[in-house]
């Protein structure tokens, strides 16, 4: 066994260590800070959180108007975000052979994905709450339908090119018109999978923040006039945890682990829709 | 066997030459600027069937699919020349693809259920053209799968995915699937190369029913299959139509020196 | 025989052209919000554009009393937090990744995939909220300490770790960055080095190399426009983050050389203060930092694209 053997399995056995420990770091921020929000959040995680508003400083309450606002205007931005994306991504699958338009819509979509969401809160309060003048529930909708497009867009994209051109060539071998071979036939195979990236996207959006900051803003109270502003629970955490209040505070770590708990429930169930659809085909 | 003695049968009642339902005319096919197939022409025969064989990329399954336009399906792909069918030129840009289709079915190299039930896949095609009542669908499922020898294995499990069934019994779904909407002429793009042996035998049985009523084009690897089954054989290379001929004359006494050697196997 | 109706084919005809019409329609919006993004923000920052021009890039002033606002500090604070993400995220990254596709055993992979890939799961605003309360005291009473007594004095990186550990500031930024930049970085990686051919693997481990050179020499040069492209999509992530920044960044409109001084980015200068400035010209020279930030996550994203796409087309090519 000469010397530069020996180094070089010296220098294999050190990095591959040093892997093994990239690993263990990435999953120890993890766990810390689940770890974090499970201890602080867990007890403010009661029935008063669901039933009664956000408090004034100093008192007891609850986050019902923020939990509604939130789903609220989650509904809603998926209402609208996902047909348009499921169409844009049809389109980019399926009608993508020929022409300039697909591909610069797949470009311009991934941009999309990764661009800083506050950007999104940017734009909706230029074009609409500027000029309607008031922050509102709809303003909110809108910045989050805007994250829900891109994502939805990118996977009935990529399911869609899931599905083989033989499915397509056995449909349009009846006679199938192209809007029926796709509707019916390729969409309906790649239902699974959109699914899972409609699931995706509400989580994404269910803790987005910075979208919301000039948009739908916060509201104390109970509301559910979507041309006003709308509480939701992002703007209360964000809004509470930089508060001096304890109550605030604690309220703040109860938000949190909501949202944190759906958000990560929301990504394992489409991870177990997709994985399920994957062993039936 | 029985099926033994109807295809003897069937060889016997052929001796009046058929009429020609296909008649293609210099036709050639590109993909973008490669030549895939070069002055094609042959006429395939009413309610016979005719197989088309050939070593791999001789053309066999391009000139297939030539036969429904599916090569429109992808752009760079263009055909010339000319494909009488029914005395209209199958290859006019005016021809309606979709009409084409709904009169030429196909079936593919491998088994293509549609993701829904076994009932849906057959009524799909056929709801795409007529309005039947559900007791009318009912008996056209039934007869299009009893066509395709698989109504008795599905007749209790019509609701179930067409996924579930085994690859022989997907592929003739495939066929009933094609069979429903009644076209004039059925395709078969290789379709027992994903099959086990019995499956294939069940299939030929089928095909050998079937062309009653059908004129059939099947491209196929397996020459002991185009034997077997067909009435007429084409020999195609490197995208050329090398020899055309009844299918007994081809594997018993073939013209050109090129045939025989890929039927005695010394090809290559 | 039936026959199809002259009129049922015409109407098929029509729903095909109207189906395709309406997704082509929705396609193009999805253009038209790109270009919509552009356009509004350059028409909501033009009065700052028109007051400062191109010294608003390099002026470090940010004052809303006297009117005089230059993004310097914000862009610097931007950079430098990204940059430390960086920095910690690549490598931590590439080790994951390396694990993921060469190491672990089968029956872990997708486990610890899902795992780091739920990282990215959590909302921004937890992060912000665990660094400050969670992470920043410790890392004021533990690390900061350490680094300003160890690293504080050598030479030219010395002046870096100066000054008070408060626990807040860009490098506690730029790590919570780092955590959260990892699990997009090391999934791009991940799936780039999965598209290395297991023949071109074995034929260097036939030839007698260990794991790590097989890696180094074989699958990175192999990836290497898919690595980089994955590092871009990170940066990009990182150039835009907001509610994580925001939370422990400090926000201060100040150019420090220290790494522990608090500083500003530009989503956490939005953040903090664009509900509450008034005047169109504040208001302005705020969206004119989101134009800022826009153009340059957009020219990084793109360039990660660009290099992504290549990496696929030439998979394409080589199978």
């Amino acid at each position: 066994m000469n010397a530069l053997y020996r180094r070089r399995r010296v220098i294999n056995f050190i990095n591959l260590g040093i892997s093994m420990l990239t690993v263990l770091f990435g999953l120890f921020w993890l766990s810390w800070i689940l770890w974090t929000l499970f201890a602080q959040g867990f007890n403010s995680i009661d029935l008063t959180m669901f039933t009664q508003s956000t408090p004034p400083p100093g008192s007891k309450g609850g986050l019902a108007n923020a939990i509604f606002g939130s789903l609220l205007m989650s509904l809603l931005a998926t209402l609208i975000g996902t047909p348009i994306g499921i169409l844009a991504g049809t389109y980019v699958a399926e009608y993508g052979r020929r022409g300039w338009l697909a591909p610069a819509t797949r470009f311009i979509n991934d941009i999309l994905l990764s661009a800083p969401s506050i950007v999104i809160g940017l734009f909706v309060y230029t074009v609409y709450v500027a000029n309607v003048r008031h922050f509102s529930g709809w303003a909110g909708a809108f910045a989050l339908a805007l994250i829900v497009i891109p994502v939805v867009l990118k996977t009935t994209e990529n399911m869609l090119r899931l599905v083989p051109d033989s499915m397509r060539e056995a449909a349009a071998a009846l006679g199938a018109p192209q809007w029926i071979v796709v509707s019916f036939v390729t969409l309906r195979a790649a239902r699974a999978g959109i699914i899972t990236g409609i699931l995706l996207a509400v989580a994404r959006i269910s803790g987005e923040t910075a979208p919301l900051l000039f948009t739908a803003l916060n509201n104390q109270f109970w509301s559910s006039d979507m041309d006003a502003p709308m509480a939701n629970l992002p703007m209360v955490i964000f809004q509470f945890a930089m508060s001096p209040y304890r109550d605030w505070e604690a309220l703040a770590w109860g938000g949190a682990l909501l949202i944190t708990l759906s958000v990560l429930g929301l990504n394992i169930l489409a991870r177990i829709i997709f994985r399920q659809k994957s062993t039936l085909a | 066997m029985d099926t033994g003695n109807q295809t003897s049968h069937d060889t016997s009642i052929q001796a009046p030459p058929a009429v020609s339902k296909i008649r293609a005319r210099n036709l050639n096919f590109y993909y973008g600027t490669y030549q895939a197939l070069t002055n094609v022409n042959l006429e395939i025969a009413e309610r016979r069937i005719t197989a088309f064989i050939g070593p791999s990329g001789c053309g066999k399954s391009t000139l297939l699919r030539i036969f429904n336009r599916m090569y429109d399906l992808y752009p760079g792909h263009r055909a010339t020349g000319e494909i009488m069918l029914n005395d209209s030129n199958i290859l006019d840009p005016r021809q309606d693809v979709i009409a084409l289709r709904a009169k030429v079915g196909m079936v593919f190299q491998k088994p293509t259920p549609f993701p829904m039930s076994i009932y849906e896949n057959i009524a799909f095609g056929v709801k795409l053209y007529e309005r039947l009542s559900g007791g009318e669908m009912d008996e056209r499922v039934e007869w299009a799968l009893r066509k395709a020898a698989l109504w008795d294995e599905t007749k209790d499990k019509l609701r179930q995915s067409g996924l579930s069934l085994s690859g022989g019994q997907q592929q003739r779904l495939c066929i009933a699937r094609a069979v429903a909407v009644k076209p004039e002429v059925l395709l078969l793009d290789e379709p027992t190369s994903a099959l086990d042996p019995i499956s294939t035998a069940k299939i030929e049985e089928l095909l050998n029913e079937l062309k009653a009523d059908y004129t059939i084009a099947i491209v196929t690897h397996n020459m002991q299959q185009a034997a077997r089954v067909s009435d007429f054989t084409a020999y195609m290379y490197l995208g050329e139509l090398i020899e055309f001929d009844i299918t007994d004359k081809i594997f018993i006494n073939p013209a050109k020196k090129e045939t025989e050697d890929y039927i005695t196997g010394r090809f290559g | 025989m039936h026959t199809i109706p002259e009129g049922q084919l015409k109407r098929q005809h029509l729903y095909d052209l109207a189906f395709r019409g309406v997704t082509r329609i929705f396609a193009f919006l999805v253009l038209t919000i790109l270009i919509g993004i552009l356009i509004s923000l350059l028409i909501g920052s033009w009065p700052a554009i028109k007051a400062f021009g191109p010294g608003f890039l390099t002026s470090h002033e940010w004052n809303p009393v006297t009117k005089q606002f230059g993004a310097l500090v914000p862009i610097f604070g931007t950079l430098v937090t990204s940059f430390i993400a960086l920095l910690i995220g690549i490598p931590v990254s590439f080790g994951i990744a390396v694990f993921l596709t060469e190491l672990s055993p089968l029956w872990l992979r997708r486990p610890i995939g899902t795992a780091i890939e739920l990282l990215a799961a959590i909302p921004s605003i937890i992060y912000g909220m665990w660094g400050l309360f969670v992470f920043a005291p410790i890392f004021a009473e533990y690390i900061q300490p350490w680094m300003i007594e160890h690293l504080g004095p050598i030479w030219i990186i010395g002046p870096l770790f100066r000054g008070a550990p408060q626990g807040i500031g860009m490098l506690s930024a730029g790590i919570i960055l780092a955590i959260m930049v990892i699990p997009f970085i090391a999934s791009v990686m991940r799936d780039v080095f999965e598209v290395v051919p297991a023949m071109l693997k074995e034929s260097a481990y036939a030839v007698g190399a260990t794991t790590w050179e097989v890696v180094w020499n074989v699958v990175l040069p192999y990836t290497r426009i898919g690595v980089v492209g994955g590092i871009l999509l990170g940066l990009g992530r990182a150039l835009g983050e907001t509610m994580a920044v925001t939370f422990v960044i400090g926000n201060a409109h100040r150019l420090g050389t220290s790494l522990f001084s608090p500083g500003n980015s530009i989503a956490s200068a939005l953040a903090n203060e664009f509900t509450e400035a008034d005047g169109v010209l504040y208001t302005s020279a705020l969206i004119e930092l989101g134009l800022i930030l826009f153009l340059i996550t957009f020219i990084v994203l793109a360039l990660s694209k660009v290099l992504l796409y290549q990496l696929a087309k030439g998979e394409g090519t080589r199978t």
